[in-house]
């Protein structure tokens, strides 16, 4: 009973997690290494992932700094009553539920070229949805609960016991916050970063949307491939994806490395 | 005393900002498409959830997402159970490997079962033998759509065995009761609440799926074409409010589950 099941799973897993990334090594290099470095160093190759690397750094920064800061609020903040407190916590979670797509056509409604916004910034030489600024937005949107939701508990489970105390003896909150609360949350947001680096870089239903896919201006890394896939251009496709299945395979195996670094401590 | 008032200043100053950019990212772009939705009356709103293409393919998303769960439950309760429970060569990396469909991008992930059901693949030829082809039709955006929710439920029901006392299940069989009884009687209903809730993410998570499905489906109308891709193809012609009108089905289910989710935990947590 026990092989049958131990089997089974090993099984499952081969077929549906290890034999499709062996597919796509293949695939990438099916024309062998010259294949593989031609679709990876044409200038559309290297412009998409110019724009992507762009956008994660962006987006990495923004949301840390706001997504501490939000947790901070929604757990100790004594300005905002518990029931406000409640619904806010609620409604973070919403970009979670949203479709990709659907996260992109907001971004759309509210400032595409025809909304009275969008005219706005269009006037002041800025152009939002179909350039990188909206891909921007959509990728914080999509990202946005990542870190709050690798914070939030931490900050729950260790009290203000400590950050009462600091305050008591006199610390301001900026050094209470950096002496106190950040040693002990600063895994949590490590985590809360990781998870939206990667989230960032693969981000593609809500770019797809927002950027309209054009060459050499909004093209993202993951647009390319699907524009790639289309245009029947398998091996520049698969090289591609390699690159961008490397890099979140390896966010994945630092952030396995971290946690387990953290238990034996 | 100016240092207190700056320090007020400074912390009214983080607090206006963090506010406002959790309500002009978040709460605005939400409430954003409720509202555009509308915006031509309920009578134009109406004409394009009643479209049959609009209705066929969020039907269709429903059905497919249902049977991508009910696969997920099976397949990740085992899965969860083998990885706590039994010591094997190689159990720690396939542990690490559960998470791999949350990190990889979904554009990638589309291509790879592209890739691993085509024409010219051994999958593909099989079910050509067989009779019957799996790319561009249902079972290939099933096959996506299990990929990526993959984690949700055995990441749900992995803490729940690892909290389980064993002494209730050395008690039954203590008192004589066989494994199978054992089974459905004292650990099932413990790894419950797990399997439900990381059903209901990932049935969520189904319903919103793209980048993975886009380039396996068919898209054909009504066969093949799901909401998300439908909702991207309004968008391409233009119809927005078509657009909308979907995305405003889509999202008031993935919120009734989300909320739904976030209420049985809180009161699991409190009781």
């Amino acid at each position: 009973m026990r092989r049958l099941w131990i089997g089974l799973t090993v099984v499952l897993f081969g077929l549906l997690l290890i034999v499709p990334v062996v597919r796509i090594i293949m695939g990438a290099f099916n024309e062998g290494w010259r294949g593989f470095s031609d679709g990876l160093s044409r200038p559309e190759t290297l412009h998409a992932l110019f724009v992507t690397s762009m956008i994660v750094v962006i987006v990495t920064v923004v949301n840390t700094v706001f997504g501490v800061m939000m947790s901070l609020y929604l757990v100790r903040a004594t300005w905002l009553g518990k029931r406000i407190k409640q619904l806010l916590n609620s409604i973070v979670d919403l970009p979670f539920a949203v479709s990709p797509v659907i996260g992109g056509l907001m971004i759309v409604l509210l400032l595409g070229p025809e909304t009275a916004l969008g005219a706005l910034f269009n006037s002041a030489g800025v152009d939002i949805v179909y350039a990188i600024p909206g891909m921007i937005i959509a990728t914080l949107f999509v990202t946005f609960p990542l870190i709050v939701r690798e914070v939030m508990p931490v900050l729950q489970e260790i009290g203000n016991a400590q950050e009462e105390a600091a305050s008591t003896l006199g610390a301001s909150a900026w050094t209470t916050f950096w002496r106190v609360t950040w040693p002990s949350i600063q895994w949590s947001v490590v985590y809360g970063v990781v998870l939206t680096v990667a989230r960032s870089l693969g981000e593609f239903g809500a770019v797809l949307v927002v950027s309209g896919n054009i060459l050499f201006k909004t093209q993202t890394a993951t647009t390319l491939v699907y524009q790639d896939v289309e245009n029947f251009n398998l091996t520049a496709a698969n090289s591609i994806a390699l690159v961008l299945a490397a890099g979140s395979v390896t966010l994945l195996l630092f952030m396995e490395w971290a946690k387990s670094r953290r238990e034996v401590h | 005393m100016s240092s207190m008032l700056q320090g007020r200043w400074w912390s009214w100053g983080f607090r206006s900002a963090v506010m406002l950019y959790f309500v002009v990212l978040i709460i605005f772009p939400i409430f954003g498409i409720y509202g555009q939705s509308l915006s031509s009356g309920w009578s134009a709103f109406a004409d394009n959830i009643t479209e049959p293409l609009a209705w066929k393919a969020v039907l269709l998303t429903i059905k497919l997402a249902l049977i991508t769960t009910i696969i997920n439950a099976l397949v990740g309760t085992m899965s969860a159970w083998v990885l706590i429970r039994y010591r094997f060569p190689g159990r720690r990396l396939l542990n690490s490997l559960v998470d791999l469909p949350f990190a990889l991008p979904t554009a990638v992930v589309g291509l790879m079962i592209l890739l691993l059901l085509g024409p010219h693949s051994l999958v593909g030829e099989w079910a050509e033998k067989l009779g019957f082809t799996i790319l561009f039709h249902q079972p290939a955006i099933i096959i996506a759509m299990v990929f990526v929710t993959f984690p949700f439920v055995i990441r749900a029901v992995q803490p729940l065995l690892e909290e389980m006392e064993t002494s209730d299940e050395e008690a039954a069989y203590t008192l004589g009761a066989s494994r199978a009884t054992t089974f459905w009687r004292v650990i099932l209903p413990n790894m419950l609440p797990g399997i439900l809730s990381g059903a209901m993410l990932a049935f969520s998570r189904a319903l919103a799926e793209f980048g993975a499905v886009v380039l396996v489906a068919g898209n054909i109308p009504g066969k093949t074409l799901i909401a998300s891709v439908y909702i991207f193809g309004e968008i391409e012609s233009d119809n927005t409010l078509g657009a909308t009108a979907v995305s405003v089905m889509l999202l008031t289910i993935s919120f009734l589950i989300l909320w739904t989710v976030n209420y049985v935990q809180m009161r699991r947590k409190n009781g």
